[in-house]
């Protein structure tokens, strides 16, 4: 018997200067990367890595661990998105004290133990062993921050990171097709839970007014008054059940089991799947209390408890058996939370520690086994207690436990179990199904232990095992030694051991101190204890009347399986996307153009007509003048030239151009300098690109469309010119309100800049030019990946069938491009720098810089080109694209938003004052950018055009 | 001033929904390039109208125009032909991979050069 003082007053406090919780979480990250980095030299190294980081993060974490005892909490808050309520702020109470033990406790265990368990004999660690702890640790960390967490937000992204760090560690055998599918289903299962946990933490969030759980656990009447209650308790539930592989979302974990065997004792047995129950206890003040509470988590807990032992007890692979008896334990646990008692929840603490105990051990020896034995079938393994008899002994003390034989811990949390549910029947007309449905489990509990212990070292020989086994070395068996040694010293001495932790993770769920428990191997003749000598007999017949119990099971299959319901629903989604895909998408661009235009119309036409105002504004209109209208009507005639002679491809090319040099026009007149010079310059590099490809493009386009089809089309293309040109028209007519006013007014004070357009790009939007040079860079790599390897076949002859000329490139172009070169990347710099106050700027300048050097290109060939400058564009990208960052980075340090520009006024004779601005820096980025994403793209293309025909070399006549 | 404008995005948008829709890759590109001028310009004009008053500050000017869509547009200039050099490499790569030039899905004997 024991019976505790009740601790004293709570006091919260805040450590605002000490941050050792957030520094917990962070250690098993940066251990993450550094076991990855330390793989390189030798296996054996990450596990010492791996053990060490862990004992790291223990060590920060002792300073804390004994305040929960004394009735402290600690918050530690750091702002993270004040607009949104979140906050990285980290909790520590009596809950997360028991979590973490759990967590670096037993993931320390894994560790040492997965050290001997992959690898072939004790000194040769497989090869794989450094991703293996890399992902491990990112596991336990992700796990310690939704323990940690104290913002719900926060703690979601944890909690997907669990689901996502778990991914890989199921598929850590990526090779077997098992461990792939097990790890995607385990993905979409806890996935979607995680959305459903993210809909449910909002309305809540809503509800108490703060993401903080302080503030949350402080408002359980509110929130339950709340007509939103229900629906948020559902999807809240929702990412619980799909965690904690809750029926009718059980069906992931015995898949999952194809990760290593490591993986599952600390995953599935101990950690991840008690993230939803943890949940559950976190949110048990403010959840619980009502009838929905009852009715969802105890029809899901009873289920999963019966389900899972029922299942259990007919699965032959070993890890099935203890996949199956996981659901069900954790069901049980469920089950306590639902009834809904400071008693029962209680209860579900202690069975969650004495779970993580035997179900860890009992993986450990599972992996043992299947590891000497080359085996997991048991079938095939009996008799083993010849083989490795200590070994044996621990599985066979596990199990007692797991089966709730007296003088072992699971025996305790069993009996309150049935204490509570035994309590629950008084309320209810009916209630006595419950106590009778949990002993059925409790038999079914008894009767899949006794099979893991009768049929595996006991039940005559081995059969054709493919190894003869043998005890494990000392270290392997350690871990399982250490956790068999607290299920007994719990089991034995309940009041020395777990009692005060209990209460005072008790008194963090409660959020009041618990009422009296004792906890006790002897309470005298009770109910609890008829039902564990029922449920002990109980499973002792059934087991002894397998048989025609497998037999039924046999016909049984399929009925109740719902990864079946699982795949169905998968197919059919799939199977309804590739439906709709395939009828849009029948490999044709055109259908889809089609598609896309007549929407498009349709969309705008049904605006249109809809708001009823007039096509005309009433803004005041510029007139005329004749040369704007010759202009205009030589940039229609250009395109419809291009229009009509679209399959003279070269003549088409060439009339293209002057239309784009007449766009250019058009920004010359309506006072748009700098278009103007960007328009002019990517006109030469598009026309240029073109060019080249047109080499290796078909020389001839024959008239594909039919009469009727190209009628329809040219009905669409005129149908859509004039909604363009109305819509143009109508925009145009009406006055507008502009923001510009800002940027023209701070343009000179706050950037430092005259020309406006340049420093809205590198100063007021510099973020979003920023992002555009990254898709610049991005699609001039992409085209680099996309051209490597990429070989096709020269032209031997041109469009009239004659021969190729291979005449070498006229040499008095060539000399004069070479005068050129200097002269055009002056005039290059002079653009850069003034374009902060005149019409220029980075983008502009580095096209002249690319035109001038593709010059080089056309006038004096690859080769003559190559010898003088590298064709390596990749640095010049990426050091661009630093500057640009570093810039931006820079004012963050000297502590200003990002992007910020400084400047000073420069004067530099001849070229006149210019502002020497922060901003010019970010431009230089600008620059580089351009200059190597335009050269990278032009090169590569011309680099195959030298692979494709190598034919003037061959024919030429030796020099 | 204003119906020339509309006239110019009107064409140049019609043209290019023509060669958007014909069945070989290089009208494609063609149609591509004429729409991204009207894009640009039809961008560009969401600024309205202006004649001589470009946005670089002076003591002399009364008025500017307006500087925003300038400096949109200005991007979108050289993303778009970052995307027409993506285009003009992936009908290329079509080329190499299905041995023509379609994109109307039915696959089709390349003629001999």
């Amino acid at each position: 018997m024991v019976s505790l003082c009740p601790p004293r007053n709570r006091v919260f406090i805040t450590e605002r200067n000490r941050m050792n919780l957030p520094l917990v979480v962070l250690a098993p990250f940066v251990g993450a990367i550094l076991t990855a980095w330390a793989a390189r030299f030798g296996a054996r190294r990450t596990a010492w890595v791996a053990g060490g980081m862990t004992l790291l993060a223990l060590a920060m974490l002792a300073p804390s661990m004994a305040a929960p005892f004394q009735g402290e909490l600690i918050i530690q808050r750091w702002s993270w998105i004040p607009q949104a309520g979140v906050e990285l702020a980290f909790r520590f109470d009596g809950l997360s004290l028991l979590f973490t033990t759990m967590i670096l406790g037993i993931g320390l265990l894994v560790i040492l133990y997965a050290r001997y368990y992959l690898s072939d004999d004790a000194e040769n660690p497989k090869p794989g062993m450094g991703r293996f702890y890399a992902y491990l640790l990112l596991f336990m960390g992700s796990m310690l921050g939704v323990v940690l967490s104290e913002n719900l937000i926060v703690l979601l992204i944890f909690w997907e990171m669990t689901s996502l760090s778990s991914f890989l560690l199921i598929s850590y055998s990526y090779q077997d097709k098992e461990a792939r599918q097990g790890a995607r289903m385990a993905l979409t299962v806890t996935g979607l839970g995680g959305l459903a946990l993210l809909g449910g933490f909002i309305l809540l969030g809503e509800m108490a007014g703060s993401y903080d759980l302080s503030a949350i656990l402080a408002q359980g009447d509110v929130i339950r008054a709340d007509p939103l209650y229900t629906p948020m308790l559902v999807l809240i539930l929702i990412g619980a059940f799909t965690k904690s592989a809750q029926f009718p979302f059980h069906f992931w974990l015995p898949r999952a089991m194809a990760a290593p065997t490591p993986v599952s004792a600390y995953l599935h047995s101990a950690t991840l799947v008690k993230a939803g129950i943890f949940l559950l206890a976190r949110l048990f003040p403010v959840l619980s209390g009502t009838a929905e509470w009852n009715w969802l988590v105890i029809g899901a807990g009873l289920s999963t408890l019966l389900v899972g032992a029922w299942f259990a007890l007919f699965k032959h692979d070993l890890k099935g058996l203890l996949a199956y008896s996981t659901i069900s334990h954790l069901g049980l646990i469920t089950l306590l939370f639902g009834l809904g008692t400071p008693l029962a929840a209680v209860a579900g603490l202690f069975h969650i520690i004495n779970h993580a105990t035997f179900k860890a051990s009992l993986f450990m020896a599972a992996g043992i086994i299947d590891h000497e034995c080359g085996t997991r079938d048991m079938r095939r393994i009996n008799g083993l207690w010849k083989f490795m008899p200590y070994t044996a002994t621990l599985a066979m003390v596990a199990a007692a436990s797991m089966a709730g034989v007296p003088l072992f811990n699971g025996f305790l949390s069993k009996e309150m179990f049935f204490a509570e549910t035994a309590d629950f029947f008084l309320d209810f007309n009916w209630g006595w199904m419950l106590p009778a449905l949990v002993a059925l489990a409790g038999v079914l509990a008894v009767a899949y232990s006794l099979r893991f212990i009768h049929d595996v070292f006991f039940n005559g020989d081995p059969v054709n095992l493919p190894k003869t086994p043998h005890e494990p070395p000392f270290w392997m068996k350690l871990p399982g030694e250490i956790l068999v040694g607290i299920c007994v010293l719990v089991g034995l001495f309940p009041a020395m051991t777990v009692a005060w932790p209990l209460r005072v993770a008790a008194t963090s769920v409660l959020q009041a101190p618990p009422p009296r428990f004792d906890i006790a191997i002897w309470h005298g003749l009770n109910i609890p204890l008829l039902m564990s000598v029922i449920a002990l007999l109980g499973g002792l017949l059934v087991y002894a009347a397998r048989r025609p119990l497998f037999r039924l099971a046999e016909r049984l299959q399929g009925v109740l399986d719902a990864g079946a319901a699982y795949a169905w629903t998968l197919g059919g989604i799939i199977g309804f996307a590739r439906a709709v895909t395939q009828t849009l998408d029948r490999g044709s661009l055109q259908r889809l153009v089609v598609i896309f235009v007549v929407s498009v119309i349709a969309i705008g036409l049904a605006g249109a007509l809809g708001s009823g105002s007039p096509l005309t504004g009433s803004r005041a209109l510029l007139a005329a003048d004749p040369v704007s209208i010759a202009m205009t009507l030589a940039l229609i005639a250009a395109t419809l030239a291009t229009l009509m002679l679209h399959r003279k491809r070269l003549a088409a090319l060439v009339i293209i151009g002057a239309a784009g040099l007449l766009v250019t026009l058009v920004f010359v007149k309506f006072s748009a300098p700098d278009l103007a010079l960007t328009q002019l310059s990517v006109e030469v590099v598009t026309i240029v690109l073109l060019l080249l490809a047109l080499y290796f493009l078909p020389q001839h386009s024959p008239a594909e469309s039919s009469r009727p089809r190209r009628l329809r089309d040219t009905a669409l293309a005129l149908l859509a010119g004039g909604s363009a040109g109305a819509l143009t028209w109508a925009m145009l007519t009406r006055p507008h309100a502009p923001i510009s006013s800002f940027f023209l007014d701070n343009s000179v004070p706050g950037g430092g800049g005259t020309n406006v357009v340049n420093v809205i790009l590198v100063d007021f939007r510099g973020y979003d030019t920023l992002g555009e040079i990254s898709v610049l860079a991005l699609a001039g790599l992409g085209i680099y990946a996309m051209l490597k390897d990429l070989e096709l076949p020269g032209l031997k002859c041109d469009s009239r069938g004659g021969p190729w000329n291979w005449d070498s490139h006229p040499s008095i172009m060539a000399a004069l491009t070479r005068l050129l070169l200097p002269l055009a990347l002056l005039v290059s710099v002079f653009i850069f720098l003034r374009g902060h106050n005149q019409p220029g700027g980075g983008f502009i300048a580095g096209l002249i810089t690319a035109v001038a050097l593709i010059m080089q290109y056309l006038a004096n060939g690859v080769a003559w080109t190559h010898e003088r400058m590298s064709s390596n564009m990749h640095p010049l990208i990426g050091v661009g694209l630093l500057i640009a960052t570093l810039t931006g980075l820079t004012s963050i340090a000297l502590g200003y938003p990002f992007l910020t520009s400084a400047f000073t006024h420069v004067h530099w004779p001849v070229v006149g004052d210019f502002e020497l601005a922060s901003a010019l820096a970010f431009d230089l980025g600008v620059f580089a950018v351009v200059v190597g994403a335009t050269l990278l793209i032009l090169i590569h293309l011309g680099l195959m055009h030298d692979a494709s025909h190598p034919g003037p070399e061959l024919q030429e006549e030796p020099r | 001033m204003e119906a020339l404008m509309s006239l110019i995005v009107g064409v140049l948008t019609a043209a290019g929904v023509y060669l958007m829709l014909r069945a070989r890759t290089f009208p494609v590109v063609l149609g591509l390039t004429l729409l991204t001028y009207a894009v640009n310009l039809f961008l560009f004009a969401s600024g309205r109208l202006t004649v001589g008053a470009p946005p670089i500050i002076r003591e002399s000017a009364t008025h500017y125009t307006d500087p925003l869509p300038q400096a949109l547009v200005l991007t979108a200039i050289v993303i778009s032909f970052a995307m027409t050099a993506f285009v003009i490499m992936l009908s290329l790569k079509a080329r190499a991979e299905l041995g023509n030039d379609h994109v109307d899905g039915r696959p089709s004997q390349e003629e001999a050069p």
